[in-house]
């Protein structure tokens, strides 16, 4: 087969109707371009829904108490006290956990000379940034040995900083909790908002042994922090630790719930997966609609063109060089109006990234599909007409008028 | 068979199945050509002469009887072999020109050349074109396109196009049928020069005054031949050419 003349031929013939060649490819065109450029801006979107799961932690299991209820009033997770710090320690010996951190949260009026600043004060480990996934901007982190003598020593977050300590480094410094005083120690590394758009970064950290005994009296916490090696074996520490702590309760009803990142992960995904599918539908109907155009304006192009078909017959074409011409001249179409496509929507959804300041990521598992499946439809749109010009008679097409 | 004929028929048949009707519109055609010989082919319009051409053209198939061609039996090849042979044994020239337009001469001649089965490489593709529109006269009108030719010179493209691939035959169907009467007479030059350099060619016509520039007359009626002779007062396109430029000159119509 003489291939590259083919594709000389339909090169010379689609240049020769440009304007005509533009209109069949642009069912393609704004096909695929509003495929590729919804799906960069949703995937951008899922992407930055899934940077703030991950922002959570990595392999993370969160064990919540159970739900305190009291004659009718049912308290939800977290309300009931059946967590306790030994139920933390004895998890750190489980296999494959490599940090766990007893957390205990409260609300509390925060002071620093002369400004004060309602705040959400947390009781954790040395463990909890490596948890958390979060760095220590400045300063460091309390000790192991900070837990062990409830030392006044506090680590917070960027917005406390900027309410109580403006214009100065915050590390060194003395903030009051129920006007006991804590020396900073750290600063945390500005984190930003949460999934649930609450501020990561107004809160004040420290060893929950003070949280505890010094600023509340509690003997239960509120849940535990526990991270996974990695989140192949998250499920089976997670049932380790319900076993665990099945044995440890000695209850008949589980009073607690463990959860995983992963599972959080996973529900955010499936509502991208099922935009993913609705795109998918969008894109077949588009192309069809597209490959349509093109079955109809080369059925056209090969009425037009019998005459030409005839002469090239005479000169020595076999049936097989008409049907690849056409079936050429189809594909680069197609291909062609894909890739214009393809262009269209990374520009599209640049632009929209650019003014609506959204994020967006660059889909090339999609590009490729788009492409591919657009030289697909050429073939399958062109293949009719093609087979059409190569089964003319070359008498009959030489006097066709 | 003798390997040195260029064309041999044998008992040429052909008929058409219409509707309920049989037509018969070659019935036992045999002839013979040899190399360098001119040919013209006439008879009215419903005589066979185009249904023979065609099958001459490898264009179609007898019923019955046998074509060679070259010494290569053509009356018993498939469509695709037929394509072959079109492209490697056969130049045609048609009365209508039938160039492709919007596309230059030289891409009008090079395009038998995309189909010739040996992949023949651009450059190359390119000189022989170019050889071929030097042959009929048209060196230097290379990149014009078929609406800016004259009809003329549209034929004379259509004659570069036929010789690109160096053919046993050239098969010409009413070549000055479309063209005044001066430049049948040019047109004719050309193919009487082709000739002289051995070239063979066949013609099929209707007029007397064309027919006359061949040197051998096949006259069909009814699908049957009925005279075959060499032709008498054969004319000689310069010479009927310088006469024109005279006469015209007389008048002062010319120069």
């Amino acid at each position: 087969m003489r291939i590259f003349a083919s594709l000389k031929i339909a090169g010379r013939a689609l240049r020769r109707n440009k304007m005509r060649s533009l209109l069949t490819m642009l069912g393609i065109i704004i096909g695929v371009g509003a495929v590729i450029g919804s799906v960069s801006l949703t995937s951008g979107a899922t992407k930055q829904v899934e940077d703030q799961v991950s922002s959570l932690g990595e392999s993370v299991i969160t064990v919540f108490s159970g739900n305190f209820t009291s004659g009718a009033m049912r308290g939800g997770w977290g309300s009931a006290p059946t967590l306790t710090v030994e139920d933390a320690k004895a998890i750190a010996g489980l296999e494959n956990v490599v940090a766990v951190s007893p957390e205990v949260r409260d609300r509390e009026q925060v002071l620093a000379e002369g400004l004060n600043w309602n705040t959400q004060v947390m009781g954790e480990s040395p463990d909890y940034p490596q948890i958390r996934n979060w760095t220590i901007a400045r300063g460091e982190m309390f000790s192991d040995q900070d837990v062990r003598s409830l030392a006044k020593s506090a680590v917070i977050g960027q917005t406390v900083v900027d309410q109580l300590f403006p214009n100065e480094n915050p590390v060194g410094q003395t903030i009051r909790i129920r006007n006991l005083p804590f020396l900073i120690v750290g600063v945390l590394a500005p984190k930003g908002f949460n999934l649930f758009g609450q501020d990561q970064d107004d809160t004040v950290v420290v060893p929950y042994t003070s949280h505890m005994h010094r600023i509340t009296t509690r003997t239960f916490v509120n849940d535990i922090l526990v991270q996974a090696a990695n989140d192949k074996v998250i499920d089976s520490v997670q049932d380790d630790i319900t076993d665990l702590l099945l044995a440890r309760h000695r209850s008949k009803e589980q009073d607690f719930t463990v959860r995983n990142q992963l599972e959080l992960m996973q529900a955010v995904t499936a509502t991208s997966r099922a935009m993913s599918f609705l795109l998918a539908g969008v894109a077949a109907v588009s192309l069809v609609v597209g490959g349509i155009g093109i079955m109809n304006i080369m059925l056209v192009s090969v009425t037009e063109r019998t005459r030409e078909i005839g002469i090239r017959m005479a000169v020595g074409a076999r049936a097989a060089d008409i049907l690849v011409q056409f079936l050429i001249e189809a594909v680069t179409l197609s291909a062609i109006g894909g890739s214009i496509g393809i262009l269209g929507g990374m520009t599209f959804s640049w632009l929209v990234a650019y003014i609506k300041n959204m994020p967006t990521v660059t889909p090339f598992g999609w590009i490729a599909i788009a492409f591919i499946s657009s030289a697909i439809i050429g073939v399958i749109s062109g293949f009719y007409p093609a087979w059409k010009a190569s089964k003319l008679d070359p008498i009959d097409a030489l006097r066709y008028e | 068979m003798q390997t040195n004929l260029v064309i041999k028929l044998e008992e040429i048949h052909k008929t058409y199945h219409t509707g309920e009707v049989d037509v018969h519109a070659v019935r036992g055609v045999s002839l013979e050509i040899l190399p360098g010989e001119f040919v013209a082919i006439m008879g009215s319009s419903g005589s066979g002469k185009s249904t023979l051409m065609n099958m001459i053209g490898a264009l179609d198939r007898p019923t019955s009887g046998h074509y060679w061609l070259d010494g290569i039996d053509v009356s018993t090849l498939d469509r695709d072999a037929l394509a072959d042979i079109r492209n490697e044994k056969i130049g045609f020239v048609f009365q209508g020109f039938n160039l492709l337009a919007r596309t230059s001469a030289l891409e009008n001649v090079e395009m038998p050349l995309l189909y010739n089965h040996k992949r023949i490489p651009s450059h190359e593709q390119h000189e022989r074109a170019t050889h071929s529109l030097e042959l009929v006269g048209l060196g230097q009108r290379t990149d014009h396109h078929p609406n800016q030719l004259s009809g003329g010179q549209q034929q004379r493209v259509a004659i570069g196009r036929a010789l690109v691939n160096r053919p046993s035959l050239l098969l010409a169907d009413e070549p000055t049928g479309n063209l005044d009467s001066q430049t049948s007479i040019e047109i004719m030059g050309v193919f009487q020069k082709l000739n002289e350099q051995n070239i063979t060619i066949i013609m099929v016509t209707h007029e007397l005054d064309v027919a006359r520039y061949t040197k051998r007359m096949v006259v069909l009626r009814d699908g049957k031949i009925i005279t075959d002779e060499a032709v008498q007062n054969r004319s000689f396109a310069e010479k009927e050419l310088q006469q024109l430029r005279q006469a015209q000159q007389a008048v002062k119509l010319a120069p």
